[in-house]
């Protein structure tokens, strides 16, 4: 492995307002790094926006445009059209990018319309699983049972009642040419998979789980820990899917509990010592059992 | 024998082209507005159905198809896309273009506020047209006035022949000043009316509006990067907003600057000065004050009601943003009586064009100045009801909103 590098030397600059610790803005900096300077970015709304880029400030040194929460697929697609007249689009990387609220919720639409458009862009959803920006409300990557701001737990309420939303499949049977999803534990992950990518022409969809350090109540020094269990209890699968086939990221050894992983959030505290949470964590653990026959994780 | 909807279309196409003589063409109004299109050659275009708007997309789909456009042509979900994709091409530097109207420029209206903030130079046609509920798909103007504030330049034609000359104004203003704007022609009778139309020639249009080249440093280039779009803390967003308040309210000298350009390259005006139009204001008592295609019909009923000796007259509206206060209340600080003839309305107040007067002609007249809506949802507006207005304007004692020609 390569040293640390200069600070100065990746494509986002030091100097950013995101939480300590974030797993996001980590992320995005392994995405873009991988991407390399030829690259033009369409950015949702939401904390990496709002952190890297008050004005008259910016931690970006690639062209990068921000205009709404739910449109950077359409605007990506704008600029590679304006691209392909300049005849620049085989030399440059069309990046879009956003949270999983924009991605999963409000944005959902358009980036169905840019995957059938076939266009060759990128699209990175950095999955904090909640809308950090605006507090931690639930959004359609929010895990069963969680305890975000909008779905508080209570007498009535277990927490967010939905499982989430499984964009990766959506993706797949949109044709997308490369589907991969990671987490922000594995940094060579996130560059490997960001390379392998670019190798294809056509649409293709990146989802990197993200630890948000103050909306699933943990540790500012957790988030890479955290990307690791997500993966190794099989709550979030770690795949690639190209040529019609998968290739999965096995679990190390034997799956761990999910409560080894659930334990360490505070989003998840309320289902601990109590015999309601006790059901719900095995719901959980079905979920998770059945991650890893379906994707072969083990 | 009763002609599917297609098979009519395709059996009227062959009149669609017909030469009248050697320079004016007989065209549909939506087939002009995608002629003038190909010939400003927009890098690329995004499309959306919507009644009346789906002409000038369908000819520019076909102008694609046959070779004859070379833009990139890109058939989006929905008109919130379409306006989203124009952003980032635009943002990239190249010429954009795209048409809608009604619930379409609704749906749009978030991206249509964001591209003016980040002083992008977009056009659109608007293809005017009612908003639901009730759902009605003919002409009046509800739409694009809806949006007024959102910081395009909102221009409007009386005739096909200005819709096209509009667009090479457009163009030209939105590049200078890097704004959006927006042309306005009332759907149907406009968009579907066959008028014999002047046809400006490539070289002409390449004079008055050469190849865009934006500023280096101004658009998205991997050779110089750029941030666009940045979080502005109040700090600096009340700065940035009012310097964007300022360039579209002085754009109205732009406008008659641009517009003295167009009469020397193209030997013909758009209205007066591409702001306003007066039409036998000199000496008139009762001055209308209107905007699009209803100012064919004023114009008719005036020269009737000139026969028998009314003094009456109207001014035209073509630029509602920015809205040239001193060129209006030129016009109409004379006049006794001032009838704002809108096909829209500002539900809760009156006419918007009304609301509009009353706010630049404050203190600079003693007129009556009254709110008249005609025309919702495509009903027509004869010349009678323009004479019902002159006669209520009069005879009325009160100030309030009329509804023409509609019942209790
Ligand atoms: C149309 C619209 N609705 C709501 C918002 C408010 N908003 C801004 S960012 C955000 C949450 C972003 O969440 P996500 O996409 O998950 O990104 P994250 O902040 O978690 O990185 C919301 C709701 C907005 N900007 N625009």
């Amino acid at each position: 492995m390569q040293k640390y590098k200069n600070p100065n030397q990746h494509l986002i600059a030091p100097g950013h307002t995101a939480c300590p610790g974030c797993g996001q803005l980590m992320s995005a900096r392994l995405v873009l790094d991988a991407c390399g300077s030829k690259t033009i970015i369409a950015n949702a709304t939401g904390c990496l926006e709002v952190t890297t880029t008050k004005y008259p400030t910016s931690s970006w040194k690639v062209p990068w445009v921000h205009s709404l929460f739910e449109n950077p697929s359409a605007v990506a697609s704008g600029i590679l059209a304006a691209l392909k007249q300049k005849g620049l689009d085989k030399e440059i990387t069309v990046l879009a990018q956003g949270g999983d609220g924009s991605t999963f919720d409000i944005g959902f639409g358009l980036i169905s319309g840019m995957w059938e458009r076939k266009e060759n862009i990128l699209y990175v959803c950095y999955n904090t699983e909640v809308y950090s920006n605006t507090g931690y409300q639930a959004s359609g990557a929010t895990p069963l049972d969680a305890n975000t701001t909008t779905t508080p737990p209570d007498k009535k309420s277990m927490g967010n009642a939905f499982i989430r939303k499984n964009m990766g499949e959506i993706a797949i049977a949109h044709g997308c040419v490369y589907v991969a999803q990671t987490t922000c534990g594995y940094p060579a992950d996130i560059i490997n998979k960001v390379k392998k990518a670019l190798t294809f022409t056509g649409p293709k969809y990146l989802e990197i789980l993200t630890t948000c350090i103050p909306g699933w109540g943990v540790e500012n020094e957790m988030a890479v820990q955290m990307g690791k269990l997500a993966h190794k209890t099989g709550i979030y699968p770690v795949f690639e899917y190209y040529d019609d086939e998968y290739h999965v990221m096995k679990i190390p050894g034997e799956p761990l509990k999910v409560d080894e992983y659930l334990k360490l959030h505070k989003r998840f505290k309320h289902l601990f010592g109590n015999e309601r949470g006790k059901e719900a964590i095995k719901q959980i653990q079905n979920i998770a059992d059945k991650n890893i026959e379906k994707y072969n994780l083990k | 024998m009763i002609l599917n909807k297609l098979e009519y279309r395709i059996k009227n196409t062959e009149y669609r082209i017909m030469k009248l003589d050697n320079s004016k063409q007989f065209l549909e109004g939506s087939h002009a507005v995608a002629e003038i299109i190909k010939l400003i050659k927009p890098a690329v275009v995004a499309a959306y159905p919507i009644t009346p708007q789906t002409h000038i997309v369908e000819d520019l789909a076909k102008m694609k198809a046959s070779g004859e456009g070379g833009f990139e042509y890109i058939n989006t979900e929905s008109e919130f896309a379409a306006a989203s994709l124009l952003l980032g091409a635009s943002a990239t530097g190249v010429r954009t273009y795209t048409a809608t109207c009604s619930q379409g420029l609704l749906l749009m209206t978030e991206v249509l506020f964001n591209i003016a903030g980040m002083r992008l130079p977009v056009v659109i046609t608007c293809a005017n047209r009612a908003v639901s509920a009730p759902i009605n798909i003919w002409n009046d103007q509800q739409d694009a006035v809806t949006i007024r504030d959102a910081g395009w330049l909102m221009l409007y034609g009386e005739t096909n022949q200005e819709i096209i000359d509009l667009h090479l104004l457009a163009y030209k203003l939105a590049e200078t000043l890097r704004l959006p704007v927006m042309v306005n022609m009332d759907g149907f009778v406009l968009t579907h009316t066959y008028e014999p139309v002047l046809m400006p020639g490539q070289e002409q249009i390449n004079k008055f509006l050469p190849p865009y080249k934006p500023a280096i440093g101004t658009y998205l280039d991997v050779k110089n990067p750029v941030t666009l779009g940045s979080l502005a803390t109040p700090d600096s967003y009340m700065e940035i907003r009012k310097q964007l308040a300022q360039d579209i309210y002085l754009s109205s000298d732009l406008i008659k600057k641009y517009h003295t350009d167009f009469k020397k390259v193209f030997g013909r005006s758009i209205g007066d000065n591409g702001l306003v139009e007066e039409y036998k204001t000199k000496d008139a008592e009762v001055i209308l004050v209107a905007m699009g295609s209803v100012c064919g019909t004023i114009k008719d009923a005036i020269d009737e009601m000139r026969e028998r000796k009314q003094k009456v007259g109207l001014l035209k509206i073509i630029s509602f943003r920015p809205f040239a206060d001193e060129e209006v209340i030129k016009h109409l600080a004379k006049a006794k009586y001032i009838a704002v003839v809108d096909k829209s309305i500002s539900l809760g107040s009156e006419g918007v064009l009304a609301t509009e007067i009353k706010r630049a002609a404050y203190n600079q007249t003693k007129a009556k100045i009254q709110s008249f809506i005609v025309g919702l949802g495509g009903r027509d507006v004869t010349k009678e009801m323009i004479e019902q207005i002159i006669f209520d304007i009069k005879k009325d004692k009160t100030n309030k909103m009329h509804f023409i020609s509609c019942t209790d």
